[in-house]
């Protein structure tokens, strides 16, 4: 132990922890969505099925996974306040309004479904599966425009960045939804839910080159890390999934599909951390190495981190594995 | 428009109030659902495998409000205190990370599992799961009560000048994580969560034993409640004894390193020796309730008592008065929450022996008063924690770190009293329905009841002994 801690100490120290950790967060915030995003995209394709065992399946479908998936945001948020303290609370103290508007919606998007299952009478399900699409659709528009007021430094809440970003990761989100629904749902659901996807994917696509378009219009401070050849192949990645997953739908090579909707997050949030690299608070002119905490705290958050994230995907794949193939909207409890 | 200081304070009381309802229901069945699925797996007879089912309905329910509602807490430290964050997030945020990772990661994932997994794991993967979800609620209560137990009694840091500002730097983690407080409050919570499940346990179980053995209306499967009612009689008998020993420790704990909480607690405006506890105490007058002051309440005091408790034997020993501090918490809301509770400690206590004295004389299902009891005190428990905690954070004020930085000094200073006003107000609206939808859930999830026999996959395989499947299907 004696001999351990100085070496462990020493490896840390050579490590370029800070940057670790600015990427660190970022991927949690991409596995984040990725996971809970196709919670959101079952939610918002809930409101084009009208028939009740379609829309019993699709809340099964999601309901041993979204408790889950949406710890990832509270680890999230406990990365970013853990590892750059004054960043989150500039953060979230200068977007006041915009965090509990985020909260507000997941409560909704949490507890509608579980609701929504409790009583089978005409009105209450009405009104609770209009809260679940509500809760699903806003949640994703607002975490946008959250994470583009971020990293473009803005200090206003509603901007037109923010906005175009927001509409582009609800789109995400159903084409998340949709790679995931397909391989969860049987029959003439899962047939439809093809064409849904075309159509989400082409309106990411689109929404996406808009998001770059209208951000080098309006933001001129990132105007060099846009056209900066990482961009850029990030940018030509994303057509490439894009085209893929739109390819993987019309064979029905459902795995495929949902890789490539993997692709398309991690690209996403990736182009959104260069973005912002090499400031984690534009805003504030905070750099990762003005924003990070001391080094002891940052070396036992590294060590716990360490242990702990390869254990918590071991805990996904007992989760996945044990619930793997189309739902039986039966089952429960 | 309310000030910004008061606003956050009050949303964030609102926020922690109505959250720990949730986190006191999962954290005080885990141990119960481990023992069913325990039970249930290893071949038990078939009521482990209603109680398993029937409260892990109620613990899935408590689970998913209680994640819910938890972001915002997390949220709130940035959005609403951020200068408390920017100084103590180093401290702060780290155990919150961990939390995340260790804790809320295990129960989240295996809840799923534990909550829809049955037919589809393994017993021995199904009763892992159970332990995980338990695991990982306990493990939860582990973090957040290292970070809270620091701001009670901060230590291994030092405050280091960075960007124009004091920030806590920490120095000696082993020092600052595992800080004086933290065992205390940790058994405290705890124990206290397992006594307030077993009493909301036994108050429902004590319902359908009333209606069916005093009322004369025939419940069915009324064994299960009997069964319900035993098992939560147990629990209470354990727990609630011990809840008075460790409060005891925790209370001199609270003399020895923050003294000015404990003078609170005891309403002690004066520095004095021989200070009498008061038992019980009255207010006389409006005033004494607003403005407690211990020598002039009407009630009984035992002399030298409170001295003699916090000193742990020496009724001499002095107290420091509340005149001796610029400023003091809010004593009212202290003196009674700390009073109050107490109270329903020993209450707690009584009900317990009582319960086993009468299953003991063979009349658990006659006593009607002890019914009546038990059903009055199902949610007593879950008061008795809320006001502990408000001991535990009023009495801390005016500091939010004791010693280290005062409350008002940690609110957003960007905040304006319109924000903080229009959020307070929403999660005035949004928790009151979030309260009422969840004691709706929880009551119709009572009213169906357990599982029938009939329904349980271990019916074929265990048929019931006569003595309990029987007489009530």
């Amino acid at each position: 132990m004696t001999e351990f801690r100085p070496l462990l100490a020493d490896t840390l120290a050579a490590l370029p922890l800070p940057e670790i950790w600015f990427g660190l967060v970022f991927f949690i915030l991409a596995t984040f969505l990725l996971l809970d995003g196709f919670d959101f995209g079952v939610g918002a394709l809930f409101a084009t099925r009208a028939d009740d065992g379609e829309r019993e399946q699709l809340i099964a479908s999601i309901g041993p996974f979204w408790d889950g998936n949406e710890v990832w945001l509270v680890v999230f948020g406990g990365a970013l306040f853990a590892a750059f303290p004054r960043v989150y609370a500039a953060l979230f103290s200068r977007h006041y309004l915009l965090m509990f508007a985020i909260l507000g919606a997941l409560i909704l998007r949490g507890l509608a479904p579980e609701l929504y299952e409790q009583r089978h009478d005409e009105a209450w399900q009405r009104w609770w599966g209009r809260a679940f699409v509500v809760g699903s659709v806003a949640a994703p528009f607002l975490l946008g425009l959250f994470t583009a007021n971020w990293v473009l430094g803005a200090t206003r809440t509603l901007t037109l960045p923010g906005v175009v970003v927001g509409l582009a990761v609800v789109a995400l989100t159903v084409v998340d939804g949709v790679a995931f629904l397909r391989l969860k749902t049987r029959g003439d659901l899962r047939a439809d839910l093809r064409r849904s996807g075309r159509r989400a994917v082409i309106a990411y696509v689109g929404l996406a080159v808009a998001s770059l378009g209208v951000i080098y219009a309006t933001t001129p401070a990132v105007r060099p890390e846009l056209t900066s050849p990482l961009a850029l192949a990030l940018v030509a990645l994303t057509v490439l999934f894009a085209v893929g997953y739109a390819v993987a739908l019309e064979r029905d090579r459902h795995y495929l599909a949902f890789a490539a909707t993997g692709g398309l997050v991690y690209g996403l949030v990736a182009l959104v951390a260069a973005l912002s690299f090499p400031y984690v608070d534009r805003a504030t002119g905070l750099t990762i190495q003005e924003g990070i905490v001391s080094p002891l705290s940052l070396q036992i958050l590294s060590v716990g981190a360490l242990v702990l994230l390869p254990l918590v995907f071991g805990y996904f794949v007992v989760l996945y594995s044990a619930f793997s193939g189309p739902v039986d909207p039966e089952e429960s409890y | 428009m309310i000030d910004p200081v008061i606003a956050s304070r009050l949303q964030f009381a609102l926020t922690t109030i109505v959250h720990i309802i949730f986190p006191v229901m999962s954290m005080g069945l885990a141990p119960f659902l481990v023992y069913f699925t325990w039970r249930e797996v290893r071949g038990g007879p078939p009521v482990y495998e209603q109680l398993r089912r029937f409260w892990t309905k109620v613990f899935a329910v408590s689970f998913v409000v209680g994640t819910v509602t938890g972001i915002v807490l997390e949220f709130e430290f940035g959005t609403n205190f951020a200068a408390f964050s920017a100084v103590a997030g180093e401290l702060f945020g780290g155990p919150l990370a961990l939390e995340g990772m260790m804790a809320f990661m295990l129960e989240a994932t295996f809840l799923g599992v534990f909550v829809f997994g049955r037919e589809r794991v393994s017993d021995a993967l199904y009763f892992i799961s159970s332990v995980a979800v338990g695991l990982g609620t306990w493990l939860s209560a582990v973090w957040i009560l290292v970070a809270n137990s620091w701001m009670q009694t901060p230590r291994g840091y030092e405050l280091v000048e960075r960007g124009g500002r004091e920030i806590v730097t920490l120095t000696d983690p082993a020092a600052a994580y595992l800080n004086p407080r933290f065992p205390y409050m940790f058994v405290h919570m705890q124990n206290a969560a397992v006594l307030s499940v077993a009493l909301f346990m036994a108050g429902v179980a004590a319902y359908y034993v009333f209606r069916h053995h005093v009322w004369g209306y025939p419940v069915e499967g009324v064994s299960f409640w009997e069964t319900t009612l035993k098992i939560a009689l147990i629990a209470l008998v354990i727990t609630a004894p011990l809840q008075a020993v460790h409060g005891d420790l925790y209370a001199r704990h609270v003399y020895e390193t923050q003294p000015q909480k404990f003078a609170a607690m005891e309403a002690v405006w004066e520095t004095d020796s021989y200070v009498p506890e008061y038992i019980v105490a009255f207010p006389t007058n409006l005033g004494d309730l607003t403005d407690p002051q211990a020598k002039e309440l009407f009630g009984i005091g035992i002399p030298g008592g409170a001295s003699w408790l916090a000193s742990g034997g020496d009724p001499g020993a002095t107290i420091t008065g509340l005149n001796e501090y610029d400023d003091a918490p809010p004593v009212a809301i202290v003196f009674w929450s700390f009073r109050i509770m107490v109270a329903l400690g020993f209450w707690f206590i009584l009900l317990g022996f009582w319960g086993i004295y009468r299953w003991w004389r063979g009349e658990l299902y006659e006593d009607d008063l002890l019914h009546k009891a038990l059903m009055l005190s199902s949610l007593l428990g879950i008061l008795a924690v809320e006001l502990g905690w408000i001991v535990t954070e009023v009495g801390r004020q005016p500091w939010v770190i004791q010693d280290v930085l005062r409350t008002a000094d940690g609110v957003s200073p960007g905040l304006t009293g319109g924000e903080a006003t229009l959020t307070l107000a929403g999660f005035a609206v949004v928790y009151l329905g979030l309260l009422s939808l969840y004691t709706y859930v929880i009551a119709r999830i009572i009213r169906a009841g357990p599982p029938k026999r009939a329904e349980l996959r271990t019916s074929e395989a265990a048929p019931a002994t006569p003595a309990e499947g029987t007489a009530d299907d």
